[in-house]
């Protein structure tokens, strides 16, 4: 896998080759204040992770600087040279019909027909020639996916993509994520406030606190995931427990079950069988 | 009773009020013509050429103001938007320069460039070029800075954001800076060719003023309104060739 280092200290150029992103001692400061201090990230090739953490706790930032959006850094970063990001936004340039959206910044002069390919993917082929403005949330959302999509990224990284949708159309747009990265197998990189959504398609969660990776546990939940499930239920109430939501959740089955099941082994990229 | 008719009742009978104190003597013709003199005048002065020649002299004034107050407006506008280093250089000035009433500057412009041509369209460049530059630089700078992001994370270099994000992305700054600047432009041809002329359309105006002529300027004030009017209908046709992506461009 090519490895592309960037930042303010740059080692190391293909000794990376078994993570598809590593990260170490990445400070990030703001007027003196270290929103990043001294964190540790490796993610897998193949691997998805949910980034879990309260408002402000420097995930997005987090995301920027693995984005190579954000380069005032300290630390060593290396992602893979072909990364994507899909933005809570959806971001696109109104003035350029979708298929131009999804094309735009690729290398040479690709053809209409890749971006209908990445469009159809999605579920988009019918609004292939419109203008963005005239999409719904849903749909804009999605043909960001296919924006990203179209690079064939390694990494995807994506920045709470869900938290403008609508209740059911969030579902359609995980439930596509999920499949997508099945299809793709490139290691996906999710920043989320939502624990339920980390469960449904996550392989680990990881959850930030004061500028570090606070805590983490991998999901080894049998896929398709069930939400009814009592060990869904358990590693949500942990979660939430880790994210400083105190108190009895609104489960049906958080009062037993604290003890009996350990942590799975932090860090260690599950492959799923689903 | 349909509103179109009721709307139309007022400039009518306004109109008609007009013909009726002229007929009666009560407006006399050195003060105002009457409107039935006024279309006989109209009709005379399209048939023997003059007004067609005049009127291609004063758009031709327009366009070459316009075209070269464009140019620098605009070049001014992308130096300043696109570089930190263009935007100390020549913000500044022209946010000073901007104070002054360009049509102040007409005695100068006299001095310096004599009374042809010249002039005239310095004057009308001058306005259009301020328009220009104030709308387009805004534009520039308004570009939504989330976009940008987007398109470098999309591996677009710098010259790649400016073609497909901040160009695009200013340019319905530039057609309102557009349609501001022929205004201006029109009103500047006004100024300018009020002060002294051989030819166009405030040389017919200030020709008629020497012989009490009330209907022949009133001719060429409706004829600038005309003009105004058609240049309005261009900028909002080029407006919806160019800003279709808008849901909410309303411009007809």
């Amino acid at each position: 896998m090519a490895t592309d280092v960037h930042g303010a200290v740059t080692p190391k150029t293909a000794d990376g080759a078994s993570a598809a992103v590593r990260v170490a001692g990445l400070t990030r400061s703001f007027d003196g204040r270290a929103v990043i201090d001294g964190l540790e990230l490796t993610v897998q090739p193949g691997e998805f992770v949910a980034l879990l953490g309260r408002s402000g706790c420097g995930k997005s930032t987090l995301l920027r600087v693995l984005a190579g959006l954000d380069r005032e850094i300290e630390g060593e970063v290396s992602v893979p040279r072909r990364s994507a990001v899909a933005f809570q936004a959806p971001r696109l340039m109104p003035w350029k019909k979708v298929w131009r959206n999804v094309l735009l910044g690729l290398p040479g002069r690709p053809e209409r027909a890749v971006a209908e390919q990445a469009l159809g993917e999605v579920g988009l082929s019918h609004r292939t020639d419109a203008w963005p403005k005239t999409l719904s949330g849903g749909e804009a959302q999605r043909a960001s996916l296919a924006r990203a999509l179209v690079r064939e990224p390694d990494l995807l990284l994506l920045d709470e993509p869900f938290g403008a949708l609508d209740a059911l159309t969030r579902i359609k747009a995980q439930r596509l994520v999920a499949e997508l990265w099945r299809r793709r197998g490139c290691a996906v990189l999710l920043v989320t406030h939502d624990v339920e959504e980390a469960l449904l398609l996550a392989d680990r969660a990881v959850v930030m606190d004061e500028g570090v990776i606070a805590y983490e546990t991998a999901i080894d939940l049998p896929r398709p995931r069930d939400i009814a499930s009592p060990r869904f239920a358990e590693l949500r109430a942990r979660l939430l427990d880790r994210l400083g939501v105190d108190g009895p959740t609104d489960s049906p089955a958080d009062s037993p079950s604290s003890s009996g099941l350990a942590d799975g082994p932090a860090g260690d990229g599950l492959a799923d069988a689903a | 009773m349909p509103r179109w008719l009721r709307r139309t009742t007022g400039p009518v009978g306004l109109v008609v009020l007009w013909q009726v104190l002229s007929a009666t003597g009560v407006l006399h013709p050195d003060v105002l013509a009457s409107p039935g003199t006024i279309a006989g005048t109209a009709a005379g002065l399209v048939s023997d050429g003059t007004l067609p020649s005049a009127m291609l002299v004063s758009v031709q004034r327009v366009l070459v103001g316009l075209v070269l107050g464009g140019i620098a407006g605009i070049a001014l506008a992308l130096a300043s938007g696109l570089s930190r280093l263009g935007e100390d250089l020549v913000d500044a000035t022209v946010q000073m320069l901007r104070s002054i009433p360009w049509v102040g500057v007409i005695p100068l412009f006299i001095i310096w460039l004599g009374i042809g041509e010249a002039p005239k369209i310095a004057l009308i460049a001058l306005g259009v070029a301020f328009h220009l530059y104030l709308n387009v630089y805004a534009g520039i700078r308004g570009v939504d800075a989330q976009l940008v992001e987007a398109g470098s994370s999309l591996g677009l270099g710098r010259w790649g954001l400016i073609r497909h994000v901040v160009l695009p992305g200013a340019l319905p700054g530039a057609m309102t800076g557009l349609r501001y600047s022929l205004a201006t432009a029109w009103l500047a041809l006004v100024f300018g060719e009020s002060v002294n002329a051989d030819d166009g359309i405030g040389f017919l105006m200030n020709q008629a003023r020497e012989f009490f002529r009330t209907d022949v300027i009133v001719v060429c004030l409706i004829v600038y309104a005309l003009l105004g009017l058609l240049a309005d209908f261009l900028v909002r046709t080029l407006e919806r060739l160019l800003l279709q992506w808008r849901p909410t461009f309303t411009g007809q």
